[in-house]
């Protein structure tokens, strides 16, 4: 039977502020402050602007303060955020050519103009537990050397000169906005890109090995990986020129890919392509892998039936807002719902002369 | 007075990328009072950014920042417009005055007291980066090989 239900605001309200005082935890503990969020957990800032989809260190960390860390909460909050905002346009596309990089690295050219830089990266530590940060927090002043005033240009640029590499021909047409328009299939690549983009790490890494493995191989090697500060310019109506409107530090991965050739393209390398705000790597060198599987149509290479080839599956499913609100929702109150399932079961076990444990028990 | 848009162009980036407080702090350190009205009041809101598949190919849209802009006119008519990053309408504010000032006569006092603070600053810092990423160069040195 159907029965309207109203409550539970006491509840809830209790429940929130329950919520604020375990999210502050013990007060003799010093309270995390945003910048210090932004300053020291940095790598965590840069994956909520990029799966939240905005550039703004302060926004994110203080996301990720109000979420207890819960990044994909955090991420939530910068998506909500971001509707509220009104939109001034469109940048340029960003000149990844001109990056200022901290780091750039290149997996098949070892010796590239420009070098390989290691930047500030994990590689090479050993992953064992520094006790010396629970300690105390002093760190020496890293070691400087007077930088080279040699350009860094793009690895691919190297191989496309003997033409071994597909080309990369400039295309200014309007790209297609997700944020504005749904997603539907057939998504083309700028489509893909935006959606990789902004995709769950998780998955989109948990995608991007399935290819290593074999579903859909095709054989990725790290052209170059970059990260940097690239400046970002806008067109200002008022102005009829471009400026640049700041600066923000993205990631860049280009995959070198074995290819034999198709039915429609000569034997030459291939590529993907990955690009993220911040300093995300992983995340990078994923999504170039699973660009590169989503390319196998335009390419003319046989669907062997591998998830990442799927466009369907991949990018109706990389996004961890959606994927969270519909997996979500179903722990909240479905009584009406459930009412009905369970007087159609009732019914069915009648029809089927299962007697009901009530009756048996008379 | 006659400014050219590569100027323009470059007063109005180093004001954007500047560090958050800094050009209204510059600007009110130099006591510049003028008599202005808003044309657009300080306004946060976001731009998308685009990249290129490939670094060179299709545009796509790789993500939002955000942007405060403003819009100020001198008693004199001259219009000023200010874009920033991020959400610091005071800094917005003062780089639209900068960019009007910057069209009078009183150009070189604010060039002197805001742009060129501006400009070794962000000089400094990205000298210091880079410093630290030239030493994590990697400098190869070839093994003999047996057969030679």
């Amino acid at each position: 039977m159907y029965v309207a239900v109203k409550g539970g605001e006491r509840a809830i309200a209790n429940a929130h502020a329950w919520l604020a005082e375990e999210r502050r935890g013990d007060t003799d503990i010093a309270e995390l402050s945003v910048g210090q969020i932004r300053e020291q957990l940095s790598l965590a800032v840069n994956r909520v602007m990029a799966e939240g989809s905005l550039y703004d260190p302060d926004l994110a960390a203080l996301a990720i303060k109000q979420s207890r860390g819960d990044l994909i909460e955090a991420i939530f909050l910068i998506r909500a955020y971001r509707t509220t905002l009104p939109r001034f346009g469109a940048s340029e596309p960003i000149d990844t050519a001109d990056m200022t990089c901290d780091r750039r690295i290149s997996a098949t050219f070892k010796d590239v103009p420009g070098g390989q830089v290691l930047g500030p990266t994990f590689d090479y530590t050993h992953r064992l537990l520094d006790f010396k940060l629970a300690a105390d927090g002093e760190v020496g002043e890293a070691p400087t050397r007077a930088p080279s005033p040699d350009p860094v240009p793009h690895v691919t640029g190297f191989l496309n000169r003997e033409g071994l590499i597909e080309e990369a021909p400039r295309d200014d047409t309007p790209p297609p906005d997700l944020t504005r328009e749904p997603l539907e299939l057939p998504a083309d690549r700028a489509l893909r890109l935006q959606a990789l983009t902004r995709s769950d790490e998780g998955f989109t890494l948990g995608m991007a090995y399935s290819t290593q493995r074999g579903y859909a191989r095709n054989h990725a090697f790290v052209g170059e990986l970059r990260i940097g500060a690239v400046a970002v310019e806008m067109e200002i109506p008022e102005l009829g020129f471009a400026i640049e409107i700041g600066e923000i530090t993205v990631t860049e991965c280009e995959t070198v890919n074995q290819f034999k050739g198709s039915k429609t393209e000569p034997p030459q390398f291939t590529r993907g392509y990955g690009l993220v705000f911040g300093q995300t790597e992983r995340k990078a060198i994923s999504m170039a892998l699973v660009d590169r599987a989503l390319r196998w149509e335009e390419l003319g290479e046989d669907d062997v039936g591998a998830p990442a080839q799927d466009a369907e599956f991949v990018l109706y499913h990389g996004d961890n807002i959606q994927a969270t609100g519909f997996l979500e929702h179903i722990k909240l109150p479905h009584y009406v719902d459930f009412q009905s399932e369970l007087e159609l079961v009732r019914k069915l076990r009648r029809e089927a002369g299962v007697a009901d444990v009530a009756e048996a028990a008379e | 007075m006659d400014v050219s848009v590569t100027e323009r162009k470059d007063w109005m980036g180093l004001m954007a990328r500047a560090v958050e407080g800094r050009v209204a702090a510059l600007l009110s350190k130099a006591g510049l009072a003028v008599e202005r009205r808003f044309l657009r009041a300080p306004e946060i809101g976001s731009v998308m950014v685009r990249g290129r598949a490939g670094g060179t190919g299709a545009a796509f849209n790789l993500g939002e920042m955000t942007v405060t802009r403003c819009t100020i006119k001198l008693d004199c008519g001259t219009v000023g417009h200010g874009h920033v990053q991020g959400r610091r309408k005071p800094d917005a504010e003062a780089a639209a005055l900068v960019d009007a000032l910057m069209q009078t006569d009183r150009a070189e006092a604010v060039s002197a007291a805001v742009l060129e603070p501006l400009r070794s600053e962000e000089a400094a810092r990205r000298a210091a980066r880079a410093s630290k990423s030239a030493a994590t160069k990697v400098d190869f040195f070839t093994m003999v090989r047996g057969e030679d």
